[in-house]
């Protein structure tokens, strides 16, 4: 029997950019993963916990910490919402009723391109044709998540993809979920950066695990009329990876 | 949305060779601290070091500021109590009123921009001087520090050159930073000999031994607390350390993430005036404690961590943010990640909750903070304790609460966990997709809105067969 895991597909993937799910599910299926994909979750409760509203988010998430009863991982296509999950909910749920049930759920949570290569140890073949593409860390794949070298390691499978590195890579695309509402002038200037710095390499296009990142660079990537664009690495990697495809 | 904070922040985007003097000199200070720790386990060792220390001191802060008191004052050092910026800038010109001083000299300190004590000073007619060069620059123009080590930061090279030419038509004008840097030792030379007091701050206070310890790179440091005849030390109460052998790990860790030098040119131990016998020094030497809301940050157990801070600068050299609106958009003493949490503190939540706010919580902050302060985390407990609806530990907490906001919060949340509605909303966006705005407020202003996909992810996993349980 296959071996089963949880995906939590996140509220951005849901209905901005479904495509990436399904192929984030996809690879997990080939790699002979049983995929379960509890039909009522919702959202992990990271806008209200970054907003302050603690009890809101509290209630979102206790939503989704029933979902997952089995003791088998669940994959999250976003190193944010993983994150979430992962470090914030221990907080959030402290002192709570059901902190210990939280805490299991924290335990087997993984960032998608970090489940694929950690525990998965994928190999992959490249079926496209050679493109050059620039790698988008989300700040929370990074610091706290720690896998930002994941995403990098996939890339690097793949012999026809060149990778370029933009200028000042490690730093924020100025998204920060509410921030770009409430510091839109802020979070312009950065995003007006990161694309220029993007743009600057002459990549293709750019690739991402998160999608908030991908939202607000490829967003102001459209708005300028620039020739490159994002992709969510679960896409590109099913895209190039699957004769289907 | 139209606060002061917020003018300041449009205001300063908008100039463009500011705004490339910041990123020039916080890409160099970045660089730096890089050069300082290749190798990265001992930079992990060290700043667990430099945690541990700093977080032992805090356990025992009572205490060590009795010892700390008792110390210094066996050693001839006169210890000063001050709760507000208010007592303590009156206890500095009450000793400098003993001395009928009307002049004094200063070395870099934020806690005396913290207390505003130029301003106060001279509202009483002292003379008050700058001497560490940054200092120094932003006096003659009349600003304040945009940057916690480095003042004067925000400024271009021309800028000073025009600035000393302006201020002093004698000397010629030139672009050379080593030349302006001699005609600033000059002027400030002349002026050490003549200054009847000399303040400085501290970077740690050794409660072992009554030790004010004091980082520094040109020597004004040393010339302030030396050739005066009377040499007033501030600092804020957290600044204490147990014993001297803490301070070679945080002087390390403190001068490499800073300004990524290994160690500073000058360092100064100053334990007692001039001594019977003794042919230099000053003949008093005032330690002036400041509390100045460090005690109510201190009551919670969570937010303490706060006063952890060796005031080194990273998260402030880290922060994109910062490194786009620059010091002086924050409209506080302290700017940056450490300012985004000790000033609403100090302050109030009600005067400055918008600063929990500058940030995108992206973590650069806390991950170069030599004693671990979990700045996002502070920053978010922060947002928590502006919107909470009881009355929490902190100054203003709840202040920022807006009927509107909250009513928008609950009824996302209300859908979000309710998984079979949220699920149908999905279905329904999805379906009229074509009919939602292309403008959407501020975030179209630089890009276009997202799209709404066809269809929704749940309904997409739902007809390839992938099980619901």
């Amino acid at each position: 029997m296959n071996k089963r895991v949880y995906f939590f597909g996140t509220c951005l993937l849901d209905v901005i950019y479904p495509d990436a799910g399904v192929s984030a599910v996809q690879l997990l299926q080939r790699e002979g993963r049983t995929v379960v994909y509890p039909q009522t979750q919702t959202c992990c409760g990271q806008p209200a916990w970054n907003s302050g509203y603690r009890e809101e988010a509290l209630r979102v998430a206790r939503a989704q910490i029933g979902l997952f009863p089995e003791p088998i991982p669940i994959v999250v296509p976003s190193g944010s919402c993983a994150g979430m999950m992962k470090t914030h909910y221990p907080e959030l749920f402290s002192g709570q009723p059901d902190e210990a049930q939280a805490l299991a759920i924290a335990d087997r949570v993984f960032e998608l391109t970090e489940f694929l290569v950690d525990q998965l140890q994928v190999v992959l073949r490249d079926l496209g044709e050679p493109i050059t593409v620039a790698v988008h860390t989300s700040c929370s794949a990074r610091r706290e998540m720690g896998v930002a070298d994941r995403i990098e390691t996939l890339l690097g499978q793949l012999h026809n993809v060149t990778r370029v590195e933009q200028a000042h890579k490690t730093e924020c695309c100025g998204f920060g979920g509410t921030f770009a509402i409430k510091q839109p002038e802020i979070s312009a200037a950065m995003v007006a950066d990161k694309t220029a710095a993007l743009r600057e390499t002459g990549a293709d296009r750019f690739i991402t695990q998160d999608a908030g990142c991908l939202m607000n660079i490829g967003g102001a990537l459209d708005y300028q009329a620039a020739a490159l664009t994002g992709q969510h690495i679960a896409e590109f990697l099913w895209q190039r990876t699957e004769p289907e495809a | 949305m139209s606060s002061a904070f917020h003018e300041r922040v449009v205001e300063n985007l908008a100039k463009a060779q500011v705004r490339g003097n910041f990123r020039r000199a916080m890409d160099g200070l970045m660089q730096h601290r890089l050069d300082q720790f290749p190798d990265t386990a001992e930079l992990e060792h060290l700043r667990d070091e430099a945690f541990a220390i700093r977080a032992q001191a805090l356990s025992q802060l009572p205490d060590l500021l009795e010892q700390l008191e008792q110390r210094c004052t066996d050693n001839g050092i006169q210890v000063h109590w001050a709760e507000t910026t208010e007592e303590g800038n009156q206890i500095v010109l009450d000793i400098m009123q003993r001395h009928a001083a009307t002049s004094m000299i200063k070395g870099k300190s934020m806690v005396s921009e913290e207390m505003g004590m130029n301003q106060f000073l001279e509202a009483h007619g002292v003379e008050c001087l700058e001497s560490d060069l940054g200092e120094f620059i932003i006096q003659l123009a009349g600003e304040r520090p945009s940057h916690i080590v480095a003042p004067a930061i925000h400024k271009s090279r021309q800028e000073v050159a025009r600035l000393f030419n302006e201020k002093f038509p004698d000397i010629p004008y030139t672009e050379n930073i080593e030349e302006l840097t001699q005609a600033a030792r000059k002027i400030l030379r002349e002026r050490f000999y003549a200054a009847p007091v000399g303040i400085s701050g501290v970077n740690f206070a050794v409660a072992e031994t009554g030790t004010l310890c004091l980082v520094e790179n040109e020597g004004n440091g040393r010339m302030c607390t030396s050739v005066p005849p009377v040499h007033i030390a501030v600092t804020g109460i957290e600044k204490v350390v147990a014993q001297l052998s803490d301070i070679p790990p945080l002087l390390s860790i403190l001068t490499r993430s800073a300004t990524g030098q290994p160690i500073t040119t000058y360092f100064n131990m100053i334990t007692a005036p001039r001594r019977a016998g003794e042919k230099d020094g000053p003949r008093e030497v005032h330690l002036v404690l400041l509390d100045n809301g460090r005690s109510r940050i201190y009551s919670d157990p969570e937010l303490l961590a706060t006063l952890r801070c060796i005031r080194c600068g990273a998260c402030i050299n880290h922060c994109p943010v910062y490194v786009r609106i620059g010091g002086h958009s924050y409209g506080t003493v302290y700017p940056g990640p450490i300012g985004s949490i000790l000033e609403p503190q100090r302050s109030g939540l009600d005067k400055l909750g918008e600063l929990p706010q500058a940030s995108t919580l992206c973590g650069a902050c806390g991950e170069v903070c030599p004693v671990r302060i979990p700045l996002p985390r502070l920053i978010n407990r922060l947002r928590y304790e502006a919107v909470r609806k009881d009355a929490g530990t902190v100054k203003g907490a709840g202040s920022q609460r807006k009927p509107a906001e909250a009513v928008l919060w609950r009824g996302w949340s209300w859908a979000a966990s309710h998984g079979g509605l949220y699920r149908l909303a999905g279905q329904v966006a999805t379906r009229l997709r074509r009919l939602l705005p292309s403008r959407l407020g501020p975030w179209t202003q630089v890009r276009h809105a997202p799209k709404i996909a066809s269809k929704t992810l749940h309904e997409r996993l739902k007809e390839l067969g992938v099980d619901d349980k």
